[in-house]
């Protein structure tokens, strides 16, 4: 089935500074100005960028946890925005997050068991003890905790084990899609490799989708099947991930990827370095043109002044750039 | 998690008890507070006298023993403290007005922590207009002198032991109100927040399961020293005759005849006075005892 | 610039004296619960002109190890052992001793630059600081001294950025700040902590290059600590393997990462994730979570976790056994 299960247009989530009672507005931090979007069933889209990108608002504008201030989302054929309060609260079973901190995401006053059963029962309170009980030992043994751990808190555990309480938390309820918000960037690399692991498990087993914000593309390369790279708020590549990582089209691509130190000494010795100049410039105050101007190793007049519409090249991705 | 920040030290990551919640957590370590702990004890001996002791008295503290007029303290005597001029039992009507102080004070604390928490609460999870429209209420009412709102208070509903009750607390809701905003706004912003609107949960269930919980904390903290604010107010205003008025006796109220009486009979002021101290000591060092247990930023 | 990381080369080099030179190092903290080893027996030289990297997960004691060295270990610790800087014993020194070698014959970088920098005194005044305090120069010659260094950590227009405080600095520029501050008295060590784990990716890489030509300029030696493996490709010339508070394995950058002799280094290489390996396989793990801080324990630390232990491991800790051309390891298994 190839019906899209996500659709997003022209999503835009800015955020005024300075108000209040007496003073205006003293400006407008444009996080995410003009994202659009595709996702099918069963589909993994790394996001990925470096800080002020507006990749963790865009997931979470995704989910109404941030207010978009424009644009459109369709979830599963359904204007996601314009849904009331009972309607997108129905909606929510479906669609999940998982977040960066994994002890920050759960709350310390509760056990494990009863974190990981709370969406559950908000759906159905209809249900016994007994059977959420049940569901979420099914979760835990998912995510491959052991369900004895139940009824301990969540200091109790190491970052790792947080991590799959807040997957097996986002799981119970069967979701189609998850927004996995820097998921195993707080996490040591021998846990990082576990968690990496275990969320591609679910990918195969259950055909999950997710949307997988990272800065870290190595890990977004095992994990995604197409790579939308952002920068202070727009798109700058969508991309088949094997295409991507052969051959980055957009220079903002090609000095991200240069810019990974490789695990390997003598590759790292022999390679072309794409080195970027200058600082990422501030989102309250984005260049005029192509966001990218100020530190593309390529940029002429015409990238100052007009900014590139992401468009289709040959073999389907989308570029933005006026010289790609 | 992160690894050891530079210059602190390292934790633990598996040593405690299995199931420990922080709430456990936190009483064990105030139970290791010997002050404290002691503290509790003595305010509970208190406290049992006040509201037991009287029981086993045959009269009542305004009855007059006219054989014992002015009676000497005595602690083998049926009148261990001694009587007063008119033959009233000391030690019984420094318990029986204990019973009001400790009353006013825990219940008046328990109350203005009710109003302050709800309404501080609401306040800072909701935020926006709400927030500031209530809130700027509140520093409103701070500006107020408390003295003038019991006089006004004292007047409209008449010099009785509710009426105390009521100026109290309407003045001291506000340092807790304050305090539970506080709390609520920082927690909204924090991630199991966001994962529990995730999970579906409306807006009313997250402030009930998750915000008033995680606030318990620094609440208990605050709400001990509230009970000090009150007990103090109370016997302040008490002594100064616009609080509790005679048939019923406060300890503050008893500290006022004392004083009067000062000159022929000092026990009339040291009675009320010592057991007043000790239990404000007490609850000062119960207070310092919970916040070193409880308190979130001590940690 | 030619290579300095073959396993020739690092022999080379370790003809000449260390600058500095740790023995038995160990860090015990004492908590609630009783005491903890963060750092157990650690011995290492550095050379001058070489960097030496450390990399560890949480919990390897990694960065305890700059901190006793540095003199930074916090109260409830205790450092025993003997780490030496040009011959002198600074292990466990007065605070006299170590704020004559501090920030002047050794410095360090730290991972957070916000938090090590002042935030209410302008740039200026904490770099003239260093060489006013150390080098007794004049507040006109420090300022020029200072601003000569900014410009070579390559922040534009330093004459007049100097007066600015740290919050005006952007991320990586502030690590440049505290590059340069680090640098100011030209010291002979260097210590870097995590440099650039804060930073976005092009910063790093930035970071990285200047590190990279900086450190080959002063032919300072450097100790970076860091759980980054592509960071330690970059820019180290030997590497040490931390787990558990002990030292896995230990060789030249090459040889390491061709041919890792201990499981953990195995381990460690085959879970990091690359641009241009297999993603149709799962990525290798290492079973079971990272070492929590313990007391003292008989046995290999990463035994619990290694898919190759026998019965020796978990009775008897491997010591850290030399093997050829300059490599260690500590496993029972690894012989030669």
């Amino acid at each position: 089935m190839t019906e899209t299960l996500l659709s997003v247009r022209d999503l835009k989530v800015h955020f005024p500074i300075g108000k209040g009672l007496l003073a205006g507005a003293k400006g407008v931090v444009k996080a995410v100005d003009g994202i659009s979007f595709d996702l099918k069933p069963g589909e993994t889209l790394g996001i990925v960028g470096e800080s002020g990108c507006g990749k963790s608002t865009l997931g979470r504008a995704i989910l109404r946890l941030a207010k978009p201030t424009d644009g459109t989302v369709v979830w599963l054929g359904k204007d996601f925005f314009t849904l009331d309060k009972a309607s997108l609260r129905k909606a929510r079973r479906e669609l999940q997050i998982i977040f960066q901190d994994p002890l920050a995401s759960l709350d310390p006053r509760m056990t494990v068991g009863a974190i990981i059963a709370r969406p559950l029962k908000t759906f159905h309170p209809e249900l016994s003890r007994a059977q959420v009980d049940a569901r979420v030992k099914e979760a835990m043994a998912q995510v491959g905790l052991a369900p004895e751990m139940m009824r301990r808190y969540p200091h109790e555990f190491s970052g790792g084990q947080c991590q799959r309480i807040g997957i097996a938390r986002a799981m119970i309820l069967r979701p189609k899609l998850i927004v996995c918000d820097e998921p195993v960037s707080a996490l040591d690399v021998s846990i990082q490799a576990q968690i990496i692991n275990l969320l591609r498990k679910l990918q195969r087993e259950l055909g999950l989708s997710l949307l997988f914000i990272s800065h870290n593309l190595s890990v977004v390369r095992h994990i995604s099947h197409r790579v939308m790279v952002l920068y202070l708020g727009k798109v700058m590549e969508l991309s088949e991930r094997d295409a991507f990582y052969a051959n980055p089209m957009h220079p903002y691509s090609k000095a991200l990827i240069s810019a990974i130190p490789l695990p390997d000494p003598k590759a790292e010795r022999a390679r072309e370095r794409v080195m970027l100049q200058g600082d990422l410039p501030s989102p309250l105050n984005p260049p005029k043109g192509c966001r990218f101007c100020t530190r593309c190793p390529m940029a002429q007049e015409v990238c100052h002044s007009t900014e590139p519409p992401l468009s289709p090249r040959s073999d389907g991705r989308l570029v933005a750039c006026h010289f790609v | 998690m992160s690894d050891l920040v530079a210059g602190s030290p390292p934790s633990l990551t598996s040593s405690p008890p299995v199931g420990q919640s922080p709430f456990k957590a936190s009483w064990r370590r105030f139970s290791r507070n010997k002050l404290a702990v002691g503290s509790m004890l003595i305010l509970a001996l208190i406290t049992m006298a006040c509201f037991a002791g009287p029981l086993f008295f045959p009269y009542g503290p305004q009855d007059a023993d006219f054989e014992n007029i002015s009676a000497p303290m005595n602690l083998f005597s049926i009148h261990p403290f001694g009587t007063d001029e008119f033959g009233r039992d000391l030690l019984l009507l420094v318990l029986d007005g204990g019973q009001v102080s400790l009353a006013v004070g825990f219940f008046g604390a328990f109350v203005a922590v009710l109003i302050g928490v709800i309404y501080g609460a609401t306040a800072g999870y909701v935020g926006g207009r709400l927030d500031n429209f209530l809130m700027r209420t509140v520093d409103v009412l701070y500006g107020i002198p408390y003295f003038f709102l019991v006089v006004l208070i004292n007047i409209v509903v008449g010099r009785t032991t509710g009426g105390l009750f009521v100026s109290i607390v309407v003045v001291l809701w506000l340092t807790p109100a304050v305090i539970a905003r506080g709390q609520a706004v920082s927690l909204r912003h924090r991630e199991f927040v966001d994962a529990a609107r995730a999970g579906g949960m409306t807006e009313g269930q997250i402030i009930l399961h998750h915000i008033v919980p995680n606030s318990l904390n620094v609440v208990i903290v605050y709400s001990s020293l509230l009970v000090l604010e009150v007990m103090l107010t109370e016997s302040f205003l008490s002594f100064l005759g616009i609080g509790i008025q005679p048939p019923a006796a406060s300890w503050g109220s008893l500290i006022d005849d004392g004083a009067a009486a000062m000159e022929t009979d000092l026990r009339l002021l040291l009675l009320p006075c010592s057991f007043l101290v000790v239990t404000l000591f007490c609850l000062n060092f119960i207070a310092d005892g919970l916040r070193d247990a409880f308190d979130p930023n001590e940690r | 610039m030619p290579s300095t990381r073959t396993s020739a080369d690092v022999a080379a080099r370790q003809a000449a004296a260390p600058i500095l030179s740790a023995r038995d190092l160990t860090v015990d903290f004492k908590l609630e619960h009783g005491w903890v080893r963060a750092v157990d027996g650690v011995s290492f030289d550095v050379r001058r002109g070489e960097v030496l990297g450390i990399v560890g997960e949480s919990g390897s004691g990694k960065s305890q190890i700059l901190m006793a060295a540095m003199g930074l270990t916090a109260v409830n610790g205790r450092c025993s052992g003997s780490v030496t800087l040009e011959g002198q014993e600074i292990l466990n020194a007065s605070p006299e001793q170590l704020d004559k070698v501090r920030g002047s014959a050794m410095s360090m970088i730290f991972q957070d630059p916000m938090t090590s920098l002042n935030p209410y005194m302008r740039v200026v005044d904490q770099l003239t600081e260093v060489l006013v305090a150390h080098q007794g120069k004049s507040k006109a010659e420090a300022v020029d001294i200072a601003v000569e260094m900014l410009e070579r950590v390559r922040i534009p227009d330093a004459r007049r950025r100097i007066s600015l405080y740290p919050h005006e600095f952007s991320g990586g520029m502030r690590q440049r700040v505290m590059i340069a501050m680090a640098l100011l008295c030209r010291p002979r060590l260097l210590f870097a902590d995590e440099p650039t784990t804060a930073l976005d990716v092009t910063v790093q890489a930035q970071i990285l290059d200047l590190l990279n030509g900086l450190v080959r300029e002063l032919n300072a030696a450097v100790v970076i600590v860091t759980h980054d493996l592509g960071v330690i490709a970059r820019l180290c010339d030997r590497v040490i393997v931390l787990y558990g508070g002990r030292i896995m394995e230990e060789a030249a950058i090459d040889a390491l990462f061709e041919t890792p002799r201990h499981p953990y280094s195995q381990g460690l290489l085959a879970a990091t994730p690359r641009l241009d390996d297999d993603t149709a396989h799962d990525l290798r793990t290492i079973k079971g979570t990272p070492r929590a801080l313990a007391g003292q324990t008989a046995g290999c630390p990463f035994a619990p976790r290694c898919d190759r232990r026998i019965e020796r491991c978990t009775a008897e800790t491997p010591a850290l056994q030399r093997l050829a051309s300059g490599r260690a390891a500590a496993c029972h298994l690894v012989t030669s």
